[in-house]
């Protein structure tokens, strides 16, 4: 019996009450969900093509929770807070497991031209036609993530940026698992960015500890000609939380779109990003950091398409992989045989720090037309001993030369952050996780 | 400017295929289909002993079990493996005992293909297996390499005469349980070559050995074991042709090499069967499995391929270097024309301490072919300071064709330093404008360019493969000119 068979059986005799909680147009994707989910029969396992080092299978295999009944879950919303970044003024909203809190803050601050709302409130006002037009036309249902998440998902977040809103403060999401039994949460967020707008949004995952946690994300991201959509995805969960997390992006002409994840403390995490360049000359940034120690378990999987001529993508993953962490990378760039002209670039780069730290790179590409410029490069290997000793010789202790070489590796990633207050952010944050300080919520306002 | 490049890769996907003969010999085909009573026929066809039976049946039972690979970035049809005679050979009851006494229609043959079998070429200096429709047909030199202790022989042959070896190392670099062609081979496999090289000799000339498929509706299965005991040193080369024929043939060999202490063994091949027609009628079906065991310490490995034929290449030779300071070398130039389909790379599995590999894979596609490099590069936990090199480049010459890379990179030792590095392009228009003008036409210059692509890869291949190859991968490439 394939692990989704639960949530299938879970969905059926509780279909009522799922869809009472839910946006009539997260309701309508459920027959398809559902027909997708049965044909599948079966979620990604270890050794799937493109799947060779995580089986979702077993990430959804535990008997976890469904929050059906939206019982309230109390949080302490102030914790939430000292995850705020410092000199960086959001519009903070907050998921509590799947249910998403917008603070009074973000209620009275929205701009106009910028809607941040839950599925709910957007499908009884003047949202529920945006969100009819472009639930589901990003993340398609084939794929059996998608359908589950499509199957139990009651609640979402939709960002819609109005034609030509440029934002000035970034959106963020602060996720944060609470919850007294090990919970699963479908988390769905939809962001479409209009003509000409501009938009950041900054999500971060938190674990209160005390349960397990399974997190079922998918994210739609729809960017319109001449828009620009930067989304920064920050994990600090804890051991006891597996994440799988889909991002879908579409793009039309002349968009910009930038997409960084970033693990720094995880148990087990799967990101998949899918960008599609459908219009001419869209722009594609993709950047991933992982740092793991303990028993981390970080993969990432990358799709970058290109549909349309002139597009240009680029895609930046690095690792950095201590103790008995798990790294694995798999990316794809695809270059249809209309996209000419098309330059795809990516660059993947890790390090071992421990004999049981393991890495499975896969970086793929697939090119169906002569006229492009592509590249990929990977390479797996330790410090620069050189360098190390260089620094030894000058009196720097060892495991400060290690820091800051480990710093050093993450800089371009770290750079590549369209946002300047959160590059600052984070690297804080690199600092504590490899000089051993306690990383995380904790440590957020010193 | 763009227009006469399009004919010219219009050329390209249209050169004629001239190996496409038939020879008319009279051949003993088996009827078509599989199943125990087949296998056992084989082995009974060809005398062997109860143990090599043994071993086929169990490789056939355990065949049944698996289903064949879908992973490949490969469009290929079903193969109906009850429509194929597995077994065909020359018509003749004996073994030839000299060059008088085999077909001369076969002679013809080879002849044509340009081998140098006959007695008057033996002055080229190179031992010749020639295997038709997987029946080793005769072997040259045989007596000069006896001298130095050195065996090569039919894989047949060597059954009778040297069972211990054979039994010794059938099978230990690619288990029965391999894959799903591993395994069909191991039950049906029907001749190919051995060679033993003994302890620190040199061997003092290249091996060869030719394949040909010629009878219709038959498969080749054939088999190669090499193996080089300490501080020996051997070159081994393989060819293979096949004639133009409407259906799809299928070719599952296996190639075993054990390389012991210090030994080194270079193996290269140059791969022209039957591709197909341009609309991509016929062809062969290459499914074949290669890997070397590097199990001394000190030993080196060095696979260098030109692979131009073939309707579907899926083909993966392997290096296990489980030796210390065992080295593997991957050398590949893969062209595709027409709606030709090439699956191929190599595995590099490091599980010894200062174990080194390189990988050096060079793709050109044409027409609306598909040409992917699929590789693993694996360090294992007890290999200490291993390190890797990959290198793959991909050149597409037209724009309804597709180049991929697939690679697989595992890394579980800190000490281990792995790189992969790859590009995509078409051939340079500053390159080709170039050399237009300096008064060398389109064609030639696009000759030249692919050539010295492709020199890298060459300049690993013996001398005698070297100029055979450069002058395949023209005539590949021919026509490309119009």
């Amino acid at each position: 019996m394939s692990a989704i068979d639960q949530y299938i059986n879970l969905f059926r005799e509780n279909r009522e009450a799922v869809e009472a909680h839910s946006a009539p147009a997260l309701n309508a994707l459920r027959p398809a969900a559902l027909a997708a989910l049965e044909k599948a029969g079966r979620l990604p396992e270890k050794g799937d093509e493109g799947f060779e080092k995580t089986s979702v299978e077993k990430m959804f295999a535990p008997d976890f929770g469904v929050n059906i009944n939206r019982v309230n879950i109390p949080v302490d919303v102030a914790a939430a807070f000292r995850c705020d970044v410092p000199n960086l003024s959001t519009l903070m909203g907050i998921i509590v497991n799947d249910r998403f809190v917008p603070t009074t803050t973000l209620r009275n601050n929205l701009p106009q031209g910028l809607t941040v709302c839950s599925f709910a409130e957007a499908a009884d006002g003047p949202m529920a036609a945006v969100l009819a037009r472009h639930l589901g036309t990003a993340a398609p249902l084939d794929k059996p993530g998608v359908a589950l998440n499509t199957l139990l998902a009651q609640d979402g977040v939709l960002i819609h940026a109005a034609s030509g809103f440029r934002a000035e403060k970034p959106v963020q999401l602060v996720g944060i698992f609470n919850s007294p039994a090990p919970l699963l949460a479908a988390r769905r967020v939809l962001v479409v960015a209009e003509k000409g707008s501009a938009l950041s949004v900054l999500k971060c995952d938190h674990s209160q500890a005390g349960s397990s946690y399974l997190s079922s994300e998918v994210v739609e991201i729809v960017v319109e000609r001449d828009a620009e959509v930067n989304w920064y995805d920050l994990e600090e969960s804890n051991a006891e939380t597996s994440r799988y997390s889909q991002l879908f992006a579409r793009q039309a002409e002349n968009s910009r779109f930038q997409g960084v994840a970033a693990t720094l403390t995880n148990g087990t995490t799967r990101n998949e990003f899918s960008i599609n360049l459908e219009g001419h000359n869209a722009d594609c940034h993709l950047a991933g950091m992982a740092i793991g120690s303990g028993s981390q378990h970080i993969d990432n999987a990358s799709e970058v398409t290109h549909r349309a001529m002139r597009g240009h993508s680029d895609q930046l993953f690095k690792y950095s992989l201590d103790d008995d962490a798990q790294g694995a990378f798999e990316g794809g760039i695809e270059v249809c045989p209309g996209a000419r002209f098309t330059e795809a670039f990516q660059t993947n780069r890790n390090i071992l720090a421990s004999t049981n730290a393991r890495m499975h790179s896969k970086p793929q590409l697939l090119i169906y037309n002569d006229d492009v410029k592509c590249s990929h490069g990977a390479a797996t290997g330790q410090l620069d001993q050189k360098a190390l000793f260089y620094m030894r010789q000058r009196g720097i202790p060892e495991q400060e030369a290690r820091t800051m070489l480990m710093q050093a590796f993450m800089v371009d990633v770290i750079d590549s952050i369209r946002l300047e207050s959160l590059r600052d952010r984070l690297r804080h944050l690199v600092e504590c996780r490899f000089s051993g300080r306690p990383s995380g919520c904790a440590d957020c306002n010193k | 400017m763009k227009s006469e490049n399009d004919n010219i890769i219009d050329d390209i996907t249209s050169g004629d295929y001239k190996y496409g003969f038939v020879t008319d010999v009279e051949t003993d085909i088996i009827p078509v289909g599989l199943n125990e009573d087949v296998v056992r026929l084989i082995s009974r066809k060809k005398g062997e002993p109860e143990w090599l039976l043994d071993f086929r049946l169990k490789a056939y039972r355990h065949w049944l079990t698996m289903a064949p690979p879908k992973w490949g970035h490969l469009d290929m049809p079903d193969i109906d493996f009850q429509a194929i005679s597995y077994y065909a050979a020359p018509g003749k009851k004996k073994g030839p005992e000299s060059l008088e006494e085999v077909d001369p229609d076969i002679l013809k043959t080879f002849d044509k293909l340009g081998i140098p079998l006959e007695e008057q070429k033996q002055l080229s200096g190179m031992a010749v297996d020639a295997v038709m429709d997987s029946v080793s047909v005769k072997t040259t030199h045989k007596e000069a390499l006896a001298e130095k202790g050195i065996i090569f022989c039919s894989i047949s042959e060597a059954v009778r005469d040297y069972p211990e070896l054979v039994k010794k190392y059938l099978g230990s670099v690619v288990s029965y349980r391999d894959n799903f062609y591993a395994a069909l081979n191991s039950a049906v496999f029907s001749d190919g070559s051995f060679v033993y090289i003994p302890k620190g000799v040199r061997c003092p000339m290249e091996l060869s050995t030719y394949f040909r498929i010629n009878a219709a509706g038959t498969g080749q299965f054939e088999r190669t074991l090499i193996v080089a005991d300490d501080d020996s040193y051997v070159s081994y080369l393989e060819g293979c042709t096949a004639p133009m024929r409407d259906e799809n043939q299928l070719h599952a060999a296996i190639v075993e090499i054990v390389v012991e202490d210090r030994a080194e063994v270079k193996y290269s091949t140059v791969q022209n069967w039957y591709a197909g027609d341009a609309e991509g009628r016929g062809g062969v079906y290459n499914l074949v499995t290669k890997r070397g065991l590097c199990r001394g310490d000190y030993s080196k490995l060095s696979w260098t391929q030109v692979e131009t034929g073939s309707a579907i290449t899926w083909k993966y030779p392997s290096c296990v270097l489980a030796g210390r300071g065992a080295t593997g070398e991957f050398y590949s130039v893969a062209v595709t024309r027409n709606r030709q389909q090439a699956d191929t790379g190599t595995k590099m599995i490091h599980l010894a301490p200062d174990t080194r590999s390189t990988i050096v894979s060079k793709g050109i596609s044409a027409g609306e072919s598909e040409n992917s490099y699929r590789g693993l590069v694996k360090v294992t936990p007890a290999a200490e300071n291993a390190r890797n090199h990959t290198q793959c480049d991909s050149l597409l010459l037209g724009s309804r064709c597709g180049a991929h890379t697939f690679p697989y990179i595992d890394c579980m030792n800190p000490s281990a330093v792995v790189e992969h590095e790859a590009t995509t392009s078409k051939i340079s228009e500053d390159q080709l404008f170039y050399c237009n003008q300096r008064g060398i036409p389109t064609e030639e210059a696009v000759g030249l360019i692919v050539n010295g692509y492709a020199k890298e890869v060459m300049n690993k291949l013996p001398m005698e493969f070297a100029v055979e190859a450069q002058r395949l991968l023209q005539i590949t490439l021919e026509g490309s000119v119009g």
